[in-house]
């Protein structure tokens, strides 16, 4: 009897923590949903902010970490740059690598939302069955006297909602185009000597950032 | 027979000569087995870039208000519509043809001489399609990669056809010399001017970066190949979080 109640007891409880885990998953954003959401939001808050327009980088970077890092998959994202050498590396190195690709791809790419503008933006929707938990969502960016381009996001559903894990602008993958640089890397110094280079690179673009803060908005200027 | 055409085959014939006579040293990659003479003479292009293009982009950019840059830009776009649509026709894509071909329609006479994108506005979109691309789809490979002094990345397959690009080339063929000279001048420092911010971009992102360029260069053309949607190669096996 007393088995009874408890196995009784334990089925509830796991139903109950399985309804938890539906209702999560069905509350899960659509990524066409998602990315629209984010890219409007980052366009509207640098259409309202001068610093950011001005090339502000320090205050850039700390929006977008707040904005759209939390729907990026890091790890995801460096397995793909480094390529083979990945299941090679020790659970540390791998956190290292993310922590050092992330901060390289977050500094160099900030400074290209400055031209972000929420009208040139084309949001196709994304046509995707229940099941599928890896997608493509694309965005178009329409200009004048130019093919449009288009920034396309692989998206891959997660326990904690939908990830990104490569971001392609015009056919230009911002990860896979890291590989063969990350192989030569690691090649000739190893898991170890790609950290310490991306650490160095990452340092010397702090440093030119805040060392010549005149010579961004010469570039970023409307 | 146009001498801008001479120029850039006595271009093509130095760069085979000097691939044949023996630069090919440490290839690493097999997309690029003339390494060490593309490097070289992606040093050339680069220091070239730095001391002059980009400067007089730069001035450009300073000097020209967007407005006027876009109707430059315009002009040399619609040009080149009419062989996006050859293109396009060439590699059976004949919506897509006519819909370039009718852009120049448009635009030569509501958009005066093509200054105004105006098709763009009607939702005509604008494609870009080269003979390299529609070689490509008509099965020849891409060859070895190869950076042309002046001209910049290329693959074989695209440095020969880059030949009959020019050889149709209206602006190329423009006369006199001066206006034909000023033509393809002014066309390159607008399409450089646009990329001011790209290259700055790229510079930093990179480690190597003539690898970063060679990379973006040859997964660009793959996407331009494939319209946009090449196929993709299986993702490799990696960790979940």
């Amino acid at each position: 009897m007393r088995s009874l109640a408890m196995i009784r007891w334990i089925a509830s409880a796991a139903l109950a923590l399985a309804a938890v885990a539906v209702q999560a998953q069905s509350a899960f954003t659509p990524p066409d949903e998602l990315v629209k959401t984010v890219m409007l939001e980052v366009a509207d808050i640098i259409a309202k902010d001068k610093d950011i327009q001005g090339g502000d980088r320090a205050k850039t970077i700390s929006m977008i970490e707040q904005k759209a890092l939390p729907h990026f998959n890091f790890l995801a994202m460096t397995a793909l740059a480094v390529g083979p050498a990945w299941q090679k590396a020790t659970p540390e190195q791998k956190k290292r690598l993310a922590e050092e690709f992330r901060d390289l791809l977050v500094r160099t790419y900030a400074s290209s939302l400055t031209v972000f503008r929420e009208q040139n933006f084309d949001f196709r929707p994304l046509r995707m069955k229940p099941t599928d938990t890896d997608v493509t969502v694309l965005v178009r960016v329409l200009q004048q006297g130019s093919q449009p381009v288009n920034i396309e996001y692989d998206m891959e559903k997660t326990t904690r909602g939908w990830k990104v894990y490569d971001v392609r602008v015009a056919g230009i993958s911002l990860v896979v185009n890291y590989r063969t640089e990350f192989a030569n890397v690691v090649r000739d110094k190893g898991v170890d000597g790609l950290i310490s280079t991306l650490a160095t690179k990452n340092k010397s673009l702090a440093s030119a950032s805040t060392g010549t803060p005149a010579s961004a908005p010469a570039t970023a200027k409307k | 027979m146009s001498a801008g055409l001479s120029i850039l085959r006595a271009v093509l014939l130095a760069s085979v000569l000097l691939v044949a006579t023996g630069c090919a040293t440490t290839a690493s990659d097999p997309r690029d087995p003339f390494e060490g003479f593309n490097r070289a003479m992606w040093t050339f292009n680069d220091t070239l870039d730095e001391s002059f293009i980009k400067p007089v982009s730069r001035g450009y950019k300073a000097v020209a208000p967007e407005p006027l840059r876009n109707m430059v830009r315009n002009f040399f776009a619609n040009i080149d519509d009419v062989f996006n649509g050859a293109n396009n026709m060439l590699q059976g894509k004949f919506l897509d043809g006519w819909t370039d071909w009718f852009r120049v329609i448009v635009n030569t006479t509501f958009g005066v001489l093509g200054i105004n994108d105006v098709a763009s506005d009607m939702r005509l979109e604008k494609h870009n399609e080269d003979f390299g691309q529609t070689f490509a789809v008509w099965g020849v490979g891409d060859g070895p990669y190869l950076v042309l002094p002046f001209f910049g990345p290329y693959t074989l397959r695209d440095s020969g056809a880059l030949i009959l690009d020019w050889e149709l080339d209206p602006v190329v063929r423009a006369r006199p010399i001066a206006l034909r000279n000023t033509l393809i001048g002014t066309r390159f420092i607008s399409k450089r001017t646009d990329f001011l911010d790209a290259s700055a971009l790229f510079e930093q992102a990179a480690l190597d970066r003539y690898v970063f360029l060679r990379d973006a260069y040859l997964q660009r053309r793959r996407s331009l190949i494939y319209d946009g949607n090449p196929p993709r190669p299986p993702r490799p096996q990696e960790s979940q979080e």
